[in-house]
C-alpha cells in the first residue's frame, strides 16, 4: 500500500471523522438550499446568523451530553436528564416569581443555587440506586424519569409558570462580547469538564471504571464513589441546561421542558465515538454530535418538515452511526481487511440521507 | 405490601414460598391493597363496572405489555412500542378514510409492527448493538412516520370500527365490557400458553438466564432472540389497532411516554429486568396496579394527574428494591 492509501485509511478510520463529514455535508447542503445560511452579520453590537443560531440552541444540550458522555464512559446511562431539566427549571422559575423584584440579581442567583441544589441532591438519588444499592442504570434513572415529570408538574402546580425577570432570561438569550451568553456557559463548562478529566487522572479512573468496575476497585480505585459523583455531576449539568431551556421562553413548563432532551443527549454521545459499553469517551465528538443533531433539527425546520418528522431523520442517522460503529457490522462489510475499504462502503449512506 | 391472602400461598406457610414467586404475589397483594381502600374510600369504587373500566381503559396497554415481557424476558428492551402503537393507529385511521375495505386494513396494520419489530431484532443480534439504541431509533422512526402520515388526528368513521369500539358485551345487570378487553384476554392467554408450555417459551427464558450458557446447549438464540422482538411488535401492533378502537381515531401524539409505562408495569408484575424470571400473568397484575392507581386519582378528585406519576415511580422504586433483596437478580 502506498503512504497515500495508509494516510487515509487512518483519516477514515478515526473516530470523529464521519460525524465531521456529516456536520460539513449538512452545512453545504443548507448553503446551497439557502444561500444566506452562513451570512452572519453585526445588528445592535451582537452577531446574528443562522450559524449563532445553531450555537445558541445547541448549548443545553451540549451541557446535557457533557454529563451524558461522563455517565456512558462508567458502562452507565442517565435516563433522567430530561425529568431533571424540567425540575431545576421549575424551581427557579417558582422562586423568582415569588419575589417582589423579579429583576433583583439576588433573587435570581438564590433561584439558581436552589435549582442546581435539589439536582444534585436528585443526582445523588440516582447515583446512590446505581452505585449504592446496585440497580441497573437503566431502570435507576427510569424512576426518575418517570417520577421527575410528576414532581416537575407538582412544582409548577400542573401550570406554565410565567417570569418577567431580565437576569435570569439573560442565561437564554443575554449577549457578551458580541455572542450569546449561553455558548460561553456551555463553553465554560465544557473547559471546566476537560480540564477535570484531562489533566488529571479522574478521566483515566472512568474510563477504568467503565471498562471493569471490580477490576478498578480491586486495583485501589472506589468505583461506588467514582459512579456516584458522575450523577451527580450528570444532574448538575442537567440543571444548568434546564435553566437555559427555561430562560430561553421565561417560562417554566413542568411537561415539556426537556422533553426528549435524554434521547438527542445519548444521540449525541453515541455519534461522538463515546460506546455505549462504556469504558472510553470523547469529550470533543460528544460536542460535535450535538452540533450535529442541532445542525440537523435547525435544517429541518428551515425546510419547512414538521419538527416531528425531524425524528424520522434522527433515526437514520442513529441507525447508521450505530451500524458504522459496530464492530460486527464492521467485519461483515470488510471481513479480510482492517478498516481502510470498509469505512468508505458505509460512507456513502450518511452523505446521501442527510440532504434528503 | 407483605400480607398475603390465604387463596395465594394455598395452604403453605410463608417461607415455603418459591423466591421467584414472590415479587408477583407482593404485586397481588399490592393489587388488593390498593382495591381493599378503593372500596373502603369511595363507594361507587365497590361496583364490578369500575374493575371492568379499568380493563377497557387498559386493554391496549396489557397487549403491549405482554409483548414487552417477552422482550424483558431475554434481558432486552424495546422502546419502539409507544411509537408502533401510534403509528398502527395512524395508519389504520388514514387507510380508513382513503377507502380501504376493513379486513384488509386490519391485515396490513397488523404486518407493520412486526416488520418493524423482526428488523430491530435482525440488527441488534446480528449486528450486535444494544437493544437500548436500536429500538431508540425504532421509536424515532416510528413516531416520524406518524407525523409523515398526518400532522393532525384522522377520526374514524368506518363502520367495523365503531361496531368494534361500541359493542358491549356484559351481563343482565348492566355491567360490560368491550370487544377489546376479549382480544386482550385472548393475547394474555396465548402469551402465557407460549411462554409456560412451548420451545420458544422455554428458549425465552434460557437466553435471559444466560445467553451464552443457552448458546452452548444449542438453543437457537439468533431466532428466538429476533423472535422476541418480533412478538413485541406484533403486540404492539394489536394494541394500536385497540388504542383505534377505544378513541375512534389515528393522532401522531398519542401514546407519548407509554413505553416508559409498560416497562414499569412489567417490572411491577415482578419480571426481573436482567431477564431469566417473570410471568405474563404478573404483567396483568401490573397493568392492573397501574390502572387501578389512575382510578384510585380520579375517584379521589382533588389529587392532580402528575400524582400518577410520581407513585408509578415510587412503585417501580419500591419493586425494583424487592427484587434485589430477594437476590434473584444475577450478578
Amino acid at each position: 500500500m502506498s503512504t497515500w492509501t495508509v494516510r487515509r485509511a487512518a483519516l477514515t478510520g478515526h473516530a470523529l471523522f464521519w460525524p465531521i463529514v456529516a456536520l460539513v455535508a449538512l452545512v453545504v447542503a443548507n448553503t446551497i438550499y439557502r444561500p444566506g445560511f452562513l451570512a452572519v452579520e453585526m445588528k445592535d453590537g451582537h452577531l446574528y446568523g443562522s450559524l449563532v443560531d445553531i450555537l445558541r440552541l445547541s448549548a443545553p444540550l451540549i451541557l446535557v451530553a457533557l454529563g451524558m458522555t461522563l455517565v456512558i464512559a462508567t458502562g452507565g446511562i442517565d435516563l433522567s436528564v430530561g425529568s431533571m431539566c424540567a425540575i431545576s427549571g421549575a424551581v427557579a422559575c417558582l422562586y423568582i416569581s415569588k419575589q417582589p423584584d423579579q429583576n433583583a440579581v439576588g433573587g435570581v442567583l438564590v433561584s439558581l443555587v436552589l435549582g442546581v441544589g435539589l439536582a444534585l441532591v436528585l443526582g445523588a438519588w440516582n447515583g446512590a440506586l446505581v452505585a449504592v444499592i446496585g440497580i441497573q442504570p437503566i431502570i435507576a434513572t427510569l424512576i426518575l424519569m418517570v417520577a421527575g415529570r410528576g414532581l416537575a408538574q407538582l412544582i409548577t402546580e400542573g401550570q406554565i409558570i410565567t417570569i418577567n425577570s431580565d437576569p435570569y432570561k439573560a442565561i437564554g438569550v443575554g449577549h457578551l462580547l458580541t455572542l450569546p451568553l449561553s455558548i460561553f456557559i456551555a463553553a465554560a463548562v465544557t473547559l471546566l469538564i476537560m480540564l477535570v478529566t484531562r489533566r488529571t487522572a479522574l478521566g483515566l479512573i472512568i474510563e477504568s471504571v467503565g471498562g471493569n468496575a471490580e477490576a478498578s476497585r480491586l486495583a485501589g480505585i472506589r468505583s461506588g464513589r467514582i459512579m456516584f459523583l458522575i450523577y451527580v455531576i450528570s444532574a448538575g449539568c442537567a440543571a444548568i441546561a434546564g435553566f437555559m431551556i427555561t430562560a430561553n421562553v421565561s417560562s417554566a413548563d413542568g411537561n415539556a421542558a426537556g422533553q426528549w432532551i435524554e434521547l438527542d443527549a445519548i444521540l449525541a454521545v453515541v455519534i461522538g465515538g463515546t460506546s455505549l459499553a462504556g469504558g472510553r469517551f470523547s469529550l470533543g465528538g460528544t460536542i460535535l454530535g450535538a452540533l450535529l443533531i442541532q445542525t440537523l433539527t435547525t435544517t429541518v425546520y428551515a425546510m419547512n418538515i414538521s419538527p416531528q418528522t425531524s425524528l424520522l431523520f434522527k433515526a437514520i442517522v442513529v441507525i447508521i452511526v450505530c451500524l458504522i460503529q459496530a464492530p460486527a457490522f464492521r467485519a461483515r462489510i470488510a471481513p479480510r481487511r482492517p478498516a481502510g475499504p470498509a469505512a468508505p462502503a458505509v460512507a456513502d449512506q450518511p452523505k446521501e440521507q442527510v440532504p434528503a | 405490601m407483605t400480607t398475603t391472602t390465604p387463596s395465594q400461598i394455598s395452604g403453605r406457610p410463608w417461607w415455603r414460598i418459591p423466591q421467584r414467586h414472590v415479587p408477583v404475589l407482593a404485586t397481588g397483594a399490592l393489587l388488593l391493597v390498593m382495591y381493599a381502600v378503593g372500596v373502603s374510600q369511595y363507594r361507587a369504587f365497590s361496583n364490578v363496572q369500575v374493575i371492568f373500566n379499568v380493563f377497557i381503559d387498559n386493554g391496549f396497554m396489557l397487549v403491549v405489555a405482554v409483548g414487552m415481557t417477552f422482550v424483558i424476558l431475554t434481558g432486552g428492551i424495546d422502546l419502539s412500542v409507544g411509537s408502533v402503537v401510534a403509528m398502527t393507529a395512524m395508519v389504520c385511521a388514514s387507510l380508513l378514510q382513503a377507502g380501504v375495505p376493513a379486513p384488509l386494513v386490519l391485515v396490513i396494520a397488523l404486518l407493520i409492527g412486526p416488520t418493524l419489530g423482526f428488523l430491530m431484532g435482525a440488527v441488534i443480534h446480528f449486528f450486535e448493538i444494544q437493544p437500548f439504541i436500536v429500538t431508540l431509533a425504532g421509536m424515532f422512526f416510528a413516531r416520524g412516520m406518524c407525523t409523515l402520515i398526518s400532522k393532525s388526528s384522522i377520526p374514524i368513521t368506518d363502520p367495523f370500527w365503531t361496531d368494534a369500539a361500541q359493542q358491549r358485551i356484559g351481563d343482565p345487570k348492566g355491567n360490560f365490557v368491550s370487544i377489546s378487553v376479549l382480544i386482550a384476554f385472548a393475547v394474555v392467554v396465548v402469551a402465557a400458553y407460549v411462554l409456560a408450555y412451548t420451545r420458544l417459551g422455554r428458549n425465552t427464558y434460557a437466553i435471559g438466564g444466560n445467553p451464552q450458557s443457552a448458546l452452548l446447549m444449542g438453543l437457537p438464540v439468533a431466532k428466538t432472540r429476533i423472535a422476541v422482538y418480533t412478538i413485541s411488535g406484533l403486540c404492539a401492533a394489536i394494541g394500536g389497532i385497540l388504542l383505534s378502537f377505544y378513541t375512534l381515531s389515528g393522532a401522531p401524539l398519542i401514546a407519548v411516554g407509554m413505553e416508559l409505562d409498560v416497562i414499569a408495569a412489567v417490572v411491577i408484575g415482578g419480571t426481573v429486568l436482567t431477564g431469566g424470571s417473570g410471568y405474563v400473568f404478573g404483567t396483568v397484575l401490573g397493568v392492573l396496579v397501574l390502572g387501578v392507581i389512575q382510578t384510585l386519582i380520579t375517584f379521589d378528585g382533588s389529587l392532580n394527574s402528575w400524582w400518577t406519576k410520581i407513585v408509578i415511580g415510587g412503585l417501580l422504586f419500591a419493586f425494583i428494591l424487592l427484587q434485589r433483596l430477594i437476590g434473584i437478580r444475577k450478578k
